[in-house]
């Protein structure tokens, strides 16, 4: 097997295996409600990390000023309940506007 | 998400007419990343196949990635495998937290856990009841899986002919599309809160320091700070 193959085989395994966790746990093992509750909120603490390192960070540095202004847009929308589409376009039209008019 | 005409209508069609419109944004973002991983790829010299098939079984974009990355430079296949793993250790804790969407049949559940995405997560996770979170999260895993393989396979085969996506600020949908989907969530509820702002400086402090993937791993240490957790 080649290199490559190896690699995409450890990696969709791997990956297979994490996401199984907990369905394969569903149903078999009784949960305490409370674990489920943290599970929930863990989610929505990942989700929150992912929005401020992905807003902000490019490869372990800073990822220029248009995508953070552009999220930051897209944060008082959300705040304010904006729906959905106005949210993520207005982001990628400001980032964008930004980045024609020179800023990183 | 929780807009007014949707809380004072009858659920149904309209419902599903709705979380399709909000996720047609998410694919049509996914599908254009996707583009840029199979032009990315090939460019780099792998052949078509590699982005293609990849995306098919392996379905994590950060961690494709970084993981195609690391072939690129040299890295070696197990290095490689390592980085996008450890990227998609959070895939684990989205798993327990959707579980209970995925239905009881253990072909719906097998085939759930693979559409487990950040995106799809965010958005069953967003919607009011558990109906509706099942609704949104098979329309929008669905979708995203037949959006990114398209999205690669399209790339991968023209190459890089079709430019950097950040030049439309396509970098900003993705951070933009979790804060249209957990910022509400945040603002309802201050228990969530107390933790995922620590969570998140955690997370933004370390990441110069430590590799990809283990910086939102450590914002869960916010979860500490969640209501009842330190006695």
């Amino acid at each position: 097997m080649n290199a490559t193959v190896v690699m995409i085989l450890a990696l969709c395994l791997g990956t297979y295996a994490f996401r199984l966790v907990g369905p394969a746990l569903h149903g078999r093992v009784e949960v305490p409600a409370r674990v489920q509750e943290l599970a929930s909120a863990g989610a929505v603490v990942l989700l929150v990390a992912l929005l401020a390192t992905g807003a902000l960070t490019e490869d372990g540095g800073f990822a220029g000023w248009a995508r953070p202004a552009g999220v930051l847009v897209a944060g008082v929308l959300a705040w304010r309940r904006a729906p959905f589409a106005v949210v993520v376009l207005a982001a990628v039209a400001v980032t964008a506007l930004l980045r024609a008019a020179g800023a990183g | 998400m929780r807009s007014s005409h949707r809380t004072t209508r009858p659920p149904g069609a309209r419902t599903g007419t709705s979380l399709v419109r909000d996720s047609s944004l998410v694919w049509l973002a996914g599908g254009i990343v996707g583009v840029s991983f199979g032009a990315v790829s090939v460019a780099g010299g792998l052949p078509v196949w590699v982005p293609v098939v990849m995306s098919l079984v392996v379905y994590a974009g950060s961690a494709q990635f970084s993981a195609v990355g690391v072939l690129l430079a040299g890295g070696g296949p197990l290095a490689a495998a390592a980085t996008g793993l450890l990227l998609n250790t959070r895939t684990a804790a989205f798993g327990l937290a959707v579980a209970d969407l995925l239905g009881p049949g253990r072909a719906t559940r097998l085939l759930g856990a693979h559409l487990v995405t950040d995106e799809t997560v965010a958005f069953a996770l967003a919607q009011p009841d558990p109906a509706r979170r099942r609704t949104a999260f098979w329309i929008s895993g669905l979708g995203l899986f037949a959006a990114w393989n398209t999205g690669v396979l399209i790339g991968a085969l023209a190459g890089t002919a079709l430019g950097d996506p950040a030049r439309y600020g396509l970098d900003a949908a993705f951070p933009a599309v979790l804060a249209a989907l957990v910022l509400p969530a945040l603002r309802a509820d201050a228990g969530v809160r107390r933790a995922a702002l620590p969570g998140a400086a955690v997370a933004l402090a370390v990441t110069p320091a430590v590799p990809a993937g283990v910086p939102v791993l450590l914002a869960l240490l916010g979860l500490f700070a969640f209501p009842g957790v330190r006695r």
